[in-house]
């Protein structure tokens, strides 16, 4: 047991290394990161062009889709290198993580053959239009409607919660095909131009006050039955690959940690003395400490299995739902830590500039994205532990007759 | 990456298991508890013995298997998922890891083969009243190799051979070692949570007590043993918390309430996915500190107790919630479910209890980012 590369692991780093230290863009200071920048933007898709070239962009696919025909051990390893420089922001990580697999996996030769290269290669970039206003954890509740017109459908309905509506050129889209069938029996996946006329795209505005989200509507839009991503009726099976491919893309926190709390407590004081003396307080910090490494070595057990040649076991999926909570109670303390000052959101005033007001106000966010704390607990209690589904009252009714509430 | 065990690490761990499963039944487990002339399994401990396990981490010159701190972390996990009832944790732990620590070549020599044998059963003999060990608890005297003082209370001291005791001397504070068979030794069992392992009361009175390291050392390498057992106590603690998850599973999975399996309503899940969620955090850091046992590394203080903390927290959980989610009859007698209760709390405390642990590393923290 031990930290170490593999030879073959340690030479495929030194070359990844090498040619990232050749290749990868030097910081030019006129990027702001917001990807509504076009220099921002421009950036990002001539980086990605660079790594398609030599190999490094979706280094698990084949070649012949314009990936680099590796193994998944590669993509951690490159993924490693990469995060050590400042490279450009990444707007295709639901695309390549979810969209794109999915049209590899359910679609037409036709569309692979069409989409899955420059997809690859930065050059068009997707977005997932599943969620919408009553279909959240419930996403085989959409209502956005496909009706059959000849060899067209035409689309009608909204969907919510959509990252990147905005500068994406295709969507994936999940839509109620039959609602008199039940309610996982009458959906099916499409692909669509989200430049076409019918596509409208509204930025939401969240609590943090960034708009990384938005909603798109849908107003008669009209597409070709060509396409379909699957058969009709097959929607929700080809979802469960997208689905199955967000779990992993949604990785942990980031930001604001143990460290930082414990930086803050070595310049803080309180009623009894330097808050770093505090035992109530230390007593946290090491119960954040021993859930963050946990995390961090749960994550080395699956680059081991992957690094082995093997599938990665069940522990994997305890990331998102430890680390979301984890953000959220350490900001909270720091806050209180701060006392009066922890009000200040000010990046100038607030100490660490702001790192605990930012995350407290982030983690709502991450402990709902890609599947609520809840879901992701109902998963690992069927998936991993094979307890029964929960009774399911809408399992076998038609879909137009499942009640809705409000 | 390499960061797991190893194929042959598995095999020994599934060969492990396989032997306890015919060997250490819930049965075994309860004729300790139920019969109080009874500090363990001696079949057990004469199985485990032959296997070899005790010397797993003992140098082959020493008459042990020389095969390392992993392939014994990997036996303490199915120590503790069956809740074996023998002194192993004594011996082998605390007992073997304080000689090949501190001990002289000679210490070394006489004690390792014997431990290695089954011939010796230790004892790690440190706090003499309530709360966390500190060196200004300590009364035990050692004058002229004579040790006076009382120990209470010493895990397995009504059947070692040969304890570690921290005790004063002219030197400050050291480590000694003393027999426990010879004059000036009394031994009282005591009462305790969890009477599958024994516990005692030792009394010295002018007991011949060798020394055991460098003189006024004693707190920081009981420290260091502690350390050392740490890492080992977090696999067994990983281990009976994953066994207590599949009982609370099976349970909820066979048993109806409302016309349908427990298991199926959320309250439950989310209870389960939380033992789990716990137990694999906890699987990970202790994955980390034998990594640093095995390597000798400088983290080991920082790692030991992260997977202490870990540890003990998931095995308490897990054991709690398994008997809450088993309702009224968790709470019998005859359901083992206040077998594992018990075992968390034992646990949990033998080497310290989280609240010191949690300091421990905090403190380790402190001194890490001020480097």
């Amino acid at each position: 047991m031990d930290f170490n590369d593999t030879p073959e692991e340690a030479a495929y780093r030194a070359e990844a290394r090498a040619w990232l230290q050749a290749h990868a863009p030097r910081p030019t200071g006129k990027i702001d990161n917001g990807l509504d920048d076009p220099v921002s933007m421009d950036a990002s898709r001539a980086w990605q062009r660079e790594k398609a070239d030599a190999g490094y962009a979706c280094i698990t696919w084949p070649k012949q889709w314009g990936g680099g025909g590796g193994a998944a051990w590669q993509s951690v390893i490159f993924g490693q290198e990469e995060a050590r420089f400042e490279t450009p922001a990444n707007p295709f990580a639901i695309g390549l993580g979810m969209c794109v697999p999915t049209v590899m996996t359910a679609g037409n030769e036709a569309d692979k053959e069409r989409f899955v290269r420059p997809a690859a290669r930065g050059e068009e970039i997707w977005c997932q239009l599943f969620s919408e206003p009553a279909a959240g954890s419930d996403v085989a509740a959409a209502r956005t409607r496909a009706v059959r017109d000849s060899e067209d459908w035409v689309i009608n309905g909204q969907k919510v919660w959509t990252s990147g509506a905005h500068y994406s050129d295709f969507g994936l889209l999940l839509a109620r095909t039959d609602p008199d069938a039940p309610k996982h029996k009458g959906l099916t996946m499409f692909w669509i131009d989200m430049k076409a006329p019918g596509v409208e795209v509204r930025p939401i505005h969240q609590m943090s006050g960034a708009s990384n989200f938005n909603e798109v509507y849908f107003t008669d839009l009209r597409i070709k039955d060509s396409q379909r991503i699957g058969e009709v009726g097959e929607g929700w099976r080809v979802s469960l690959v997208t689905l199955m491919n967000e779990r992993l893309a949604i990785g942990g926190g980031g930001g604001a940690g143990h460290r930082q709390v414990l930086k803050l407590a070595g310049e803080i004081a309180t009623l009894a003395g330097p808050a770093i003396r505090d035992a109530g307080l230390r007593e946290k910090i090491a119960d954040w400490y021993v859930q963050a490494e946990g995390l961090k070595y749960t994550r080395y057990r699956t680059m081991t299995a992957l690094s082995r040649g093997q599938t990665p076991g069940p522990e994997s999926s305890i990331g998102k739902v430890v680390s979301a909570t984890l953000m959220q109670d350490m900001a909270a303390a720091a806050l209180e830590l701060e006392d009066q000052f922890g009000i200040i959101s000010d990046p100038r005033l607030a100490p660490l500039g702001g790192a605990f007001q930012t995350a407290l106000m982030s983690a709502p966010g991450l402990r709902i994205a890609g599947g609520t704390d809840e879901i992701l607990r109902n998963i690992i209690a069927e998936r991993v532990l094979g307890l029964p589904q929960d009774v399911r009252l809408d399992k076998s009714v038609a879909f137009k007759d499942i009640p809705t509430g409000r | 990456m390499n960061f797991d065990f190893s194929d042959d690490q598995k095999f020994l761990k599934s060969e492990a298991r396989k032997f306890l499963d015919a060997r250490c039944s819930m049965a075994v487990v309860r004729g300790v508890l139920d019969d109080p002339a009874k500090s363990h399994d001696a079949a057990l401990w004469k199985a485990v013995t032959e296997q070899g396990w005790l010397g797993a981490a003992i140098p082959e010159e020493h008459g042990g298997l020389g095969l390392g701190h992993i392939e014994l972390c990997a036996i303490a996990e199915e120590l503790g998922r069956c809740l074996a009832p023998i002194p192993f944790s004594s011996t082998v732990y605390f007992l073997a890891e304080a000689l090949m620590l501190a001990g002289s070549p000679d210490q070394k020599a006489r004690w390792l083969p014997k431990i290695a044998a089954g011939e010796a059963i230790g004892c790690f003999a440190t706090v003499e009243r309530p709360g966390v060990l500190t060196e200004a608890q300590i009364q035990a005297r050692v004058e002229a190799g004579k040790l006076t003082g009382v120990k209470i209370p010493v895990t397995d001291g009504d059947v070692a051979d040969l304890a570690v005791v921290v005790a004063r001397d002219a030197g400050g504070t050291s480590l000694f070692l003393v027999e426990l068979a010879g004059p000036g030794v009394a031994r009282e069992t005591l009462q305790t949570l969890d009477p599958t392992r024994s516990a005692a009361r030792l009394s010295f009175s002018g007991a011949a007590a060798e020394p055991l390291g460098e003189p006024g050392e004693g707190m920081a390498l009981a420290e260091a043993v502690l350390y050392r057992a740490a890492v080992l106590l977090a696999f067994e603690q990983v281990g009976g918390a994953d066994r207590a998850l599949e009982m609370g599973r099976d349970y909820a999975l066979g048993r109806y309430a409302f016309g349908r399996p427990i298991g199926s309503y959320q309250a439950i899940k989310h209870k389960l996915a939380d033992i789990y969620i716990k137990t694999e955090l906890a699987r990970s850091n202790a994955y980390y500190g034998a990594w640093a046992l095995s390597a000798g590394a400088a983290e080991l203080p920082v790692a030991a107790a992260a997977a202490r903390v870990s540890a003990s927290e998931a095995f308490w959980f897990a054991a709690k919630e398994n008997l809450q989610t088993h309702g009224g009859m968790g709470f019998t007698w005859d359901v083992d479910c206040h077998l594992f209760y018990r075992r968390a709390q034992q646990l949990g405390l033998v080497a310290g209890g989280a609240k010191a642990w949690k300091e421990r590393l905090v403190s380790q923290l402190e001194r890490r980012n001020a480097a």
